[in-house]
């Protein structure tokens, strides 16, 4: 490799422009994180934008009783606060009534709920009293305001860390895992972390309300997603010390992410092989079928979770395509610098958007593929231009060994789609 | 506030993007938060339009609010002048910027661009959708129809050949595509030329010429009624009461049409082509006489399948119902014709509640009622927005006029069970195909999911944590897996399935 490439993209300068952003917003997390949390429930304070923004992104999920709901601002509410807080009470006494089996339910709030000042902090904690000790009520925004789109799970998650417990004084080191995963992927690593003795190791979010990770000074800390600002910085408020490391996408990724663990735990070269070798192996070989489909075409990433940057790094070393613009919606430095360093040194960054002058770089590059939300996908296909609409990238498990060629698969799918078709 | 889970109608300002979107020519700034661009993929990916809609949106931020939200609705409509060069420009505010009370009418003026600025005062915490789309369409009306009002008092100029406008039709509409296409041939027939279509294909010059034609053909009230009436008033000109979905419907809309336009209608009506009036007459449709139906949906479409459901295919109705406020009387009256309490609601857990009292045996509903007959067994045909993307079809489906009535026959008698099939269950009842329990054919075997048959095959062993793991698979793509899986393992002469076993395979054999 060269002294270049060995660079990577630390010091590349980033492009930011202010315009229109196609992005969702952060209610949208909901989506996945309620399927994460079983006994959580997830009510939106907000107007009926949010609800029918939450009903599309859901499609078919919202008729399988799903854990999430919207409180509906309407003019009365709007007339005094005092109103909108006895409504609200009301609102959660009906849905607790209905669904007895909740015993964590955040109050989400909303650009309406945020720009008419509805303290949801003060309402969380009156209701906690009210509804104690049944059901704990926390609260966290999910506006566009002030989140984009899984910037919703890192507020929520962030919301979490208060009342998670103090580990005892003196505790073993354990290992916190942050960042919703599938649960397929979180039982893959934790086999591979018991295989090399590093443990306990805990999830973050948990699968019960009540099964909450314990924090602390010998908290270890290594995040699965690179969206977690917020979470991390108030688990390392709580004593957690993180763990740098790049994320779990690609084989290269995973290794990294899990060398960075048993380096911390002190686990043997030899031992850290024996128990990764086999996975990393078997993820070789089923990435070779895709290698020949994806090497040396281009691909355009607009921005949309803040997992560009990771995928972009997998595309690019370990399939070898070329990277055209990597955007993201968020760049943060301290969180992303070993995957910038792993990142071809000449690849263009953005965070934020200007969606139509973004849109005509990306027509004057011509990408043989472009990574984009749902509202601009068949727009471009109607242009010619052959799309990976990105929302699959979050409910898909692509993290890991034995999703890795799962994820390369994606990007193949539509590049060998267009060859297939003949009309 | 009210608890939420489903809502039929979205926000108001999504109705203004359905009359955007079907337009040509016109560009809509909205001013709204980062977020608020999800409503593009309604237009993208439900209805598949190969287009952006032409929308551009401020997406202000947190640290946007103050002073700077006002100049950047300025910024982003002077951008979306220059990029666009639009004929007009609409512009507006989502709930969260009605809040800030910027004012994008005003706004929009100070920049003084060459076109015109039509500003859309939407109050999103009382009204929704339909209503968005209604007055949208109608500022849009009086925008540019309205310089070429005549004085009061004037006679209208008969055309040489009797022309009409067809109002209503709009993006992200149910089947308007089709019915458009369907109503305008039948216009032909009876030799009514089509002046404009609106909003649908419509340019705001297409919108000055509203006046020109002799009538209005009024395809769909919840868009069309408002504007329908101002050009009632302003250009004298009658608007068609009937809707179009039916063969008896059809047949009094042909009927109204040439009264209006002064022709004979005699001729559209004995060709009458549909295939519904003996489809129905034939003895295999005896088995649907008395089939207790319930109907829910938008206003129109819920009173005319209400009727086409008791007259034209003999059922009874135990249930009419609509979330369209705005319509509620029109739907009392049509309820208390067919002997009903009408149910007027937007909360869907209220017409599951409706559903399950009525006991019927076909919902004719949107996609909620979908699925509320799906979890309670029922069979069931959609007639109304809000709809998924199966419900824009690539074929030809009009609901309207006579090819429309075949296509209403076709999916309503579909999900019921054939005579033959009703016939036969009766004569095998204790057989296991047909006993009581037994769901209508379409329902596939929603009541018996078969589960993976059990994981003991041969000489290989599956360990229990294999097992487990493959338990985690979808209970679709299990089956395959576990094929798979075991080909890999008897090829390879392995005893036990392990976790690992299951990954060298999937590896082995991909996705």
């Amino acid at each position: 490799m060269t002294e270049a490439a060995l660079a990577g993209c630390a010091e590349t300068p980033v492009l930011r422009q202010r315009g229109q952003r196609e992005v969702f917003c952060g209610l949208t997390g909901i989506i996945w994180l309620h399927r994460k949390i079983q006994d959580a429930f997830f009510l939106v304070v907000g107007s009926r934008t949010c609800a029918h923004l939450i009903q599309s992104a859901a499609g078919v999920m919202i008729f399988a009783e799903p854990r999430f709901a919207t409180a509906i601002i309407d003019e009365r509410d709007l007339a005094g606060m005092a109103d909108a807080n006895d409504e609200l009470d009301r609102v959660v006494d009906e849905l607790l009534a209905r669904r007895p089996e909740i015993r964590l339910l955040f109050l989400v709030g909303s650009c309406p709920s945020e720009v008419i000042k509805l303290d949801l902090s003060r309402a969380a904690e009156r209701l906690s009293g009210t509804h104690a000790p049944d059901v704990r009520v926390l609260n966290y925004s999910g506006s566009g305001i002030e989140t984009t789109f899984t910037q919703g799970e890192d507020a929520c998650l962030a919301a979490l860390v208060p009342i998670l417990p103090r580990t005892a004084p003196g505790a073993p080191p354990s290992l916190l895992i942050a960042g919703a995963l599938a649960e397929v992927v979180e039982d893959q690593m934790r086999r591979l972390l018991d295989g090399m003795g590093i443990g306990p190791v805990y999830f973050l979010p948990p699968r019960h309300a009540l099964d909450l990770p314990p924090v602390g000074p010998n908290t270890r800390l290594l995040l699965a997603q690179p969206f977690l600002a917020d979470t991390a910085r108030a688990l390392e408020a709580r004593g957690a010390t993180r763990i740098a490391a790049p994320f779990p996408l690609g084989i290269d990724g995973t290794t990294a992410w899990l060398r960075a663990a048993a380096d911390a735990w002190d686990v043997p070269a030899a031992r850290f092989g024996s128990v990764t070798g086999p996975a990393s192996a078997r993820a070789a070989h089923a990435l070779d079928r895709y290698r020949p489909q994806l090497a040396g075409k281009s691909v355009f990433l607009f921005p949309d979770s803040q997992l560009e940057i990771p995928i972009a790094r997998f595309l690019a070393r370990e399939m070898g395509m070329r990277l055209i613009e990597v955007g993201t919606p968020f760049l943060h430095r301290q969180h992303m610098a070993p995957e910038l360093a792993l990142l071809p040194s000449d690849t263009a960054l953005s965070e934020g958007q200007d969606v139509d002058l973004q849109l005509d770089r990306c027509r004057a590059a011509m990408p043989d593929i472009v990574v984009c939300g749902l509202g601009l996908a068949n727009p471009l296909e109607a242009e010619g231009i052959t799309t990976k609409w990105s929302i699959e990238l979050l409910f898909t498990p692509i993290q890991g060994y034995d999703q890795a060629a799962d994820l390369a698969e994606l990007f193949a799918r539509p590049l060998v789609r267009r060859t297939r078709l003949r009309v | 506030m009210q608890l939420t889970l489903w809502t039929y109608e979205g926000p108001p300002h999504v109705g203004a993007m359905r009359v955007a979107t079907a337009m040509r020519d016109v560009h809509y700034v909205l001013h709204a938060p980062q977020g608020d661009t999800y409503a593009d993929l309604l237009f993208t990916m439900i209805e598949r339009l190969p287009k952006r809609p032409p929308v551009t949106y401020t997406t202000f931020q947190a640290r946007d609010l103050g002073s700077d939200t006002a100049e950047l609705f300025k910024t982003a409509a002077r951008d979306a002048y220059d990029r666009f060069k639009p004929q007009a420009l609409m512009v507006g505010a989502s709930c969260t910027a009605e809040l800030i009370q910027d004012d994008p009418g005003g706004l929009a003026r100070a920049l003084n661009l060459p076109i015109p600025v039509v500003a859309l005062d939407l109050p999103s915490y009382q009204k929704k959708e339909n209503w968005g789309a209604a007055e949208t369409f109608y500022q849009m009306v009086r925008a540019f129809a309205g310089p070429a009002v005549p004085p009061p008092g004037s006679a209208r100029r008969p055309n040489a050949r009797p022309c009409c406008n067809i109002l209503g039709p709009s993006a992200l509409g149910f089947r308007h595509r089709d019915d458009v296409t369907e109503i305008t041939a039948l216009l032909g027939r009876l030799g009514i030329d089509v002046c404009v279509v609106a909003p649908l294909g419509a340019s705001p010059a297409d919108l000055a010429r509203l006046g020109e034609a002799d009538f209005n053909v009024l395809l769909y009230p919840e868009v069309g009624g408002q504007a329908a009436a101002w050009l009632a008033r302003s250009f004298g000109q009658t608007s068609t009461r009937i809707v179009p979905i039916g063969v008896g419907a059809t047949r009094e809309f042909i009927a109204e049409c040439a009264a209006l336009a002064q022709v004979d209608p005699t001729a559209a009506l004995a060709a009458a082509p549909s295939n519904l009036p003996w489809y129905s007459r034939s003895v295999d449709s005896n088995y649907l006489t008395g089939k207790r139906v319930f109907v829910f949906g938008d206003a129109t479409h819920a009173i005319a399948a209400a009727r086409v459901a008791a007259e034209e295919f003999g059922f009874t109705i135990v249930g009419l119902g609509t979330y369209s406020r705005e319509f509620a009387r029109e739907v009392r009256d049509a309820a208390k014709r067919h002997g009903v309490e009408a149910v007027i609601s937007d909360d869907y857990l209220a017409i599951e509640a409706a559903v399950t009292a009525a006991q019927p045996e076909l919902v004719l509903g949107t996609q909620m009622e979908r699925h509320i007959a799906k979890r309670l067994g029922v069979a069931c045909a959609v007639i109304s927005a809000p709809v998924h993307v199966q419900d824009f079809p690539a074929r030809y489906s009009p609901q309207m006029g006579f090819e429309g009535a075949n296509v209403l026959f076709d999916s309503w008698v579909h999900p019921l069970m054939m005579g033959l099939e009703e016939h036969l269950l009766g004569m095998f009842r204790e057989d296991a195909e047909f006993h009581a329990e037994a769901a209508p054919s379409h329902l596939g075997h929603a009541a018996v999911r078969p589960e993976p048959a059990p994981i003991v095959s041969g000489p290989i062993r599956w360990a229990a944590d294999a097992e487990k793991e493959i338990g985690k698979i979808p209970f679709f793509v299990r089956g395959k897996a576990k094929r798979n899986t075991e080909r890999f393992a008897q090829e390879r002469g392995l005893a036990t399935i392990t976790v690992e076993t299951l990954y060298d395979a999937k590896a082995h054999f991909g996705r």
